[in-house]
């Protein structure tokens, strides 16, 4: 249905916004001035389209990620497509450019299906992308619907081969008798051609919507969990998955939990954490037994009385888990809070943070219009110092673990222009609305920012609000 | 042939005129780019051909040149040429020129693919031998450095298959080159490259000086062995055996052992596994006095591991295990030390474990001797031919003919019969075909005498299985039974139950006799077939089902050629003649087939050979043309 499904686009075809710098402004509370970078997935989706004045559901963002050197940057959307950016490289007449990201490949990963068995539909949306580390020359991601995941690789093409035995060089075919002498092909330098191609398809491991994948630092593994079970994979293997987490009660009746999310530790190939709705965490240790149905650690924070409600136990579910770069900590988003945990600590968390409290009050407004079950992300930067997840009315947060200080910020065309440093906002609370601040009633609930992804080693963040990808970067002078 | 399009039939055509032109030549080298795979993956495997046209000389320049820079393409293509370039040698000219093999061969030895890259490798291991001991320094050796030390991970994987290749054959200051890149690879950041390594390191030890194993291999040895990754430490388990071998008597204990020793205990289940996987060979590699004081007590401990999948594995191991232990002390060491796990084994909660041991068990047995199986072994066979795995009584019953050595079937008849009978009923019918193949085997092991007592009515009763799969086998089965008592016996036992099925109500049971007479006709012979078997047949032409009466119609045409040529001529062809009129469709067909099968000698046969690439000017025929 999309007529640039699957087109290769070369390098430079799209061209990128490119704004002066602004004047300095003051500090902000993370420490970090953010300037914008801002890219419309309608405008590259839709480069072949005159109208950029709407957004289809298909342009919806649902992930994205950097890779592990942060050169490139993958997102996936409702449409099924990814679309992967370049950083530019540094060059010496225009030191400032470095940072940008341009277009380098889209294509589409995964189509919309149909199950006959179930007669359900399967939607092409991209809840995940991850980046394999680099083997060789070309780049690989892994990227996931709900049933489906799928190995792709990226890479370059910048010869062709020419010359034929028995047509010309525009194709006209050679009478045959004329053929006196055999000519090898010669390849040629071509202009650069970025091409995406499938190499394998993970496909029939799981009954129900695979909500995460991770890769393994034995850079051999994979798992793909969904709702009830993970799933072990072999990267060269797509026959044969193992099963290494069920948690699918004999009797459905039963079900009281679902797991949210799952992730591999950053360095021990055998250690994994897994998420669940009822708000805690289970560590699986997989050198113990090739079942890991028993969990070796349980982080679970004890329930206060006093704030029990009808909500408690929705806005407890974990909706994402992470693990530091360093592997010690973790981190897990629920709905109004971001945890930080110590591996070595399991009854509470080392640190809470409030994302959004002043939500607490309007918990039974965003029940009825299902925003409660939205499910953030979180991210460390790279050196496991500051945190950041999203919010509503386009805001997202970061806190800096060290200082203690936090932010809120706006991921906006109309507040912030490219390049110029960014506002911190605040919610007002109390009764009185100071100047510059926003009342809590006045917050656009259907502007959420779910996906954030952030630089391995450097001050880059990109955000995905809706339709738009913001990337954001520390401003250097 | 068919089904190719373009350029091909030209080809046919082009080649029909004469054989000298360069066209298919020229068709091939123009494959090379076909946007089918197909055809690239064509010329890619005839490669040769195109070398050979374009002589060496423009091999070297030109067409290898084009190979190198080929990497962009499908996997199966690179697979291909990847194979090619190993076997490429005298078409760029021999060894003196071989060694312009190795550009195209690098840059396949670094492609993400592990099938292309490992072809490359072996193809680079091949033509190393072909390279002078100068081209491999000046040329051989260059490469393995350049890849050892790539960016990419995929380079450096390849360049550990290659070092045991040159090392041999380069002088010492190169060796100690050769020795250091392997020490640098086997501590390489990645997991991949080292695991790449681990498993090389065996290959790698053989070739060294004995001197440089211990000093070099064994620190490497001892490294990956306590790698952070399980997925690198249980591979150096498999090099442990190799090392081990290499190594002198006296100098096991302090090299090897404290590694090994920690291998078996490892937290890691894969890596344990490993080491129950490996066991045998580990055995033999340490020797005997090690085994008994460190290998069995480690035995002891796999086979009493907490995972389930080291259970099954060493569960594997006991057999050979217990065969290989030194003979002064077999028997004691058996006693003592294995066989109380291996009756704990036997009720074990996982199913798997237990069918593993239950697949080795009995050749515990011929080991131990009558007295130890009687008292010992037997009580433990009988508790799994009553498990409530099926696949648990079926390797039993697979294996009794070691134990049928050993203490006589009759003993063991007593308790196996309710088992077997028990499985032939089984409500699943895969396991009822499952024991179904055993029977010729059981039939074997246990005499004529045994079987017509117990078994022959379950054999019969098969045959009238609700389950076709299962009747099949039951036919099958009657034919491997003859085949082992002979046609008497079958004339006496299974003909007239067979037979005597032609009149029962049910069509499918009376196609069941012309299925068993199929099987069985050439098993009994001539006088059998023609004198018991066909009357039987001949009558059933008159079946009332059409499906019986075409079946006659192929049951003629099969047992045709045993039956003497009167009873052809006189009651084959009448009857098969009236088929072939009958009014059912399928029946009139299958008459006429049979009819044209048993009565027309063939005339010719046509062989074909096997056309290499001129395949593509056979002028207007298809392979698929030629019927035999």
């Amino acid at each position: 249905c999309y007529p640039w499904a699957g087109s290769r686009l070369s390098r430079d075809s799209v061209a990128l916004r490119r704004t002066p710098w602004s004047r300095p402004p003051p500090a902000d509370a993370g420490g970090t001035r953010w300037v914008l970078e801002e890219i419309d997935n309608r405008k590259i989706n839709n480069s072949f389209l005159r109208d950029h004045n709407y957004a289809t559901e298909a342009d919806i963002i649902s992930t994205v990620e950097f890779n592990s050197t942060g050169e490139l940057l993958a997102t996936g959307d409702k449409g099924g497509r990814v679309v992967v950016f370049q950083r530019e490289q540094e060059s010496k007449n225009q030191p400032h450019r470095r940072g940008e990201y341009n277009v380098y490949s889209t294509f589409q990963s995964h189509e919309p299906e149909f199950d006959y068995l179930k007669s359900l539909e399967i939607e092409e949306k991209i809840n995940k992308i991850r980046w394999l580390p680099q083997q060789n020359a070309a780049y690989f991601l892994l990227s996931t619907n709900d049933k489906t995941v799928k190995l792709w690789k990226i890479s370059e093409r910048d010869k062709r081969p020419e010359g034929y035995n028995l047509k010309d060089e525009d194709g006209r075919i050679r009478d045959p008798s004329t053929i006196t002498s055999l000519r090898v092909p010669v390849l040629r330098p071509m202009d650069l051609m970025v091409e995406a191609t499938p190499r394998r398809v993970f496909s029939n491991g799981h009954t129900y919507h695979i909500n995460s994948i991770s890769v393994n630092s034995d850079y051999e593994t994979y798992m793909s969990t969904d709702d009830l079970r993970i799933n072990l994979w072999h990267l060269e293997i797509t026959n044969r998955s193992f099963n290494i987490v069920d948690i699918k009660p004999a009797n459905m009746e039963e079900l009281t939990e679902v797991i949210t999310a799952a992730e591999f530790h950053p360095h021990q190939c055998n250690t994994f954490v897994y998420s669940s709705s009822k708000g805690s965490i289970r560590l699986c240790d997989m050198r113990a037994a090739a079942l890991c149905d028993n969990h070796s650690k349980f982080f679970e924070e004890p329930e206060d009385p006093s704030n029990r409600s009808f909500f408690s136990e929705i806005i407890s579910s974990i909706s994402d888990v992470k693990f530091s770069h360093s592997g010690r900590y973790l981190m897990t988003r629920d709905y109004l809070t971001v945890k930080v945990w110590d591996l070595n600590m399991e009854s509470k968390p080392l640190e809470t943070y409030q994302v959004h409290d002043y939500l607490r009050s309007k918990l039974c407004s965003l029940y009825e219009n299902d925003c409660i079950f939205d499910k953030f992300e979180c991210v460390w930067n790279g050196s496991d110092s500051v945190i950041m997840t999203g919010s509503y009315n386009n805001f997202f947060r970061m806190f800096d673990r060290n200082t203690k200080r936090d932010v809120t910020l706006e991921a906006s065309r109309e507040n912030s222009k490219p390049r110029a440093i960014l506002k911190p906002r605040k919610v007002c609370v109390g009764g009185k609305r100071r100047k510059d601040e926003i009342s809590v009633d006045s917050l656009d609930f259907s502007k959420k920012i779910l996906h954030t992804t952030w630089h391995p080693s450097e001050n880059i963040i990109a955000v995905a609000a809706t339709n738009n990808l913001y990337i954001f970067q520390d401003k250097v002078n | 042939m068919r089904g190719r399009a373009g350029n091909s039939v030209e080809a046919e055509m082009a080649g029909a005129e004469g054989e000298d032109s360069l066209y298919p030549i020229a068709v091939l080298i123009d494959e090379l780019r076909n946007e089918d795979v197909q055809l690239r993956l064509n010329s890619i495997k005839k490669l040769s051909t195109i070398a050979l046209a374009l002589g060496v000389e423009r091999t070297r320049t030109e067409l290898i040149p084009f190979l190198t820079d080929t990497i962009y393409d499908e996997d199966e293509v690179l697979l291909a040429l990847a194979e090619q370039l190993g076997n490429f040698t005298m078409l760029v000219g021999g060894p003196e020129y071989v060694h312009c093999l190795l550009p195209p061969l690098e840059s396949l030895a670094t492609v993400e693919e592990t099938v292309v890259r490992d072809k490359a490798v072996e193809s680079l291991r091949k033509i190393s031998q072909e390279h002078s001991p100068v081209d491999l320094e000046v040329h051989f050796e260059p490469l393995v450095k350049r890849l050892a030390s790539g960016d990419w991970f995929t380079s450096r994987t390849s360049a550990c298959g290659l070092f045991s290749v040159c090392y041999p054959r380069v002088s010492n200051t190169v060796k100690a080159e050769i020795r250091q890149h392997f020490r640098t690879l086997c501590s390489d950041e990645t997991p991949m490259v080292r695991r790449a390594a681990a498993s090389k390191l065996g290959e790698f030890a053989k070739v060294l000086e004995l001197d440089y194993v211990k000093s070099d291999i064994i620190p490497l040895f001892t490294a990956l062995a306590s790698d952070e990754q399980d997925s690198v430490r249980l591979l150096a388990v498999e090099a442990c055996v190799s090392i081990a071998t290499l190594l002198p008597q006296e100098d096991l204990e302090t090299l090897v052992m404290s590694t090994l020793r920690q291998a078996a205990e490892d937290k890691s289940w894969r890596v344990r596994y490993m080491v129950a996987d490996k066991f045998s060979e580990l055995q033999k590699a340490v020797g005997p006095e090690i085994t008994k004081n460190d290998l069995v007590p480690a035995f002891q401990n796999l086979l009493k591991d907490c995972e389930a999948e080291v259970r099954a594995a060493a569960a594997n191991k006991v057999k050979e295990f217990c065969e290989n232990l030194p003979e002064d002390s077999r028997e004691t060491l058996i006693m003592s030390h294995v066989l109380p796990c291996v009756k704990e084994l036997v009720s074990d909660t996982n199913q798997h474990v237990k069918s593993a041991l239950a697949s080795v068990i009995m050749g515990l047995s011929t080991i131990l001797g009558k007295d130890n199986t009687v008292e010992h072994l037997l009580p433990l066979f009988l508790v799994q031919l009553k498990d409530e795995c099926p696949e648990v009584r079926l390797n039993i019953i697979s294996n009794l003919d070691c134990v049928n050595e050993v203490i006589g079937i009759r003993q063991l008849s007593q308790s196996l019969l309710p088992a077997i009978v028990e499985l032939a009923e089984d409500a699943k019918w895969r396991v009822r075909l499952a024991i179904i193949e055993y029977m010729p085997l059981l039939a074997g092991q246990l005499g004529v005498e045994f079987f017509d007592e117990k078994l022959n009515s379950l054999c019969m009763a098969w045959l009238v299985d609700h389950v076709y799969a299962i009747r099949e086998a039951a036919t099958c089965n009657l034919m491997k039974l003859v085949e082992k008592f002979g046609a008497e016996w079958a004339q006496n036992t299974i003909v007239p139950k067979v037979l005597g099925m032609s009149n029962d109500p049910n069509y499918l049971h009376r196609m069941t006799t012309l299925f068993c007479i199929k099987a069985l006709s050439e098993a009994c012979g001539q006088e059998i077939t023609t004198k018991h078997m066909l009357p039987v047949v001949l009558k059933m032409s008159n079946d009332q089902v059409a499906n019986v009466r075409f079946n006659v119609a192929k049951c003629l045409q099969k047992i045709g050629p045993v039956i003497d040529s009167n009873a052809l001529q006189a009651e084959v062809k009448p009857v098969l003649e009236k088929l072939a009129t009958d009014q059912d469709m399928d029946v009139k067909y299958f008459a006429q087939e049979a009819i044209s099968g048993i009565f027309s000698l063939p005339l010719f046969r046509v062989f074909l050979l096997d056309f290499t690439f001129t395949l593509n000017f056979v002028p207007m025929m298809s392979r698929n043309e030629y019927r035999f």
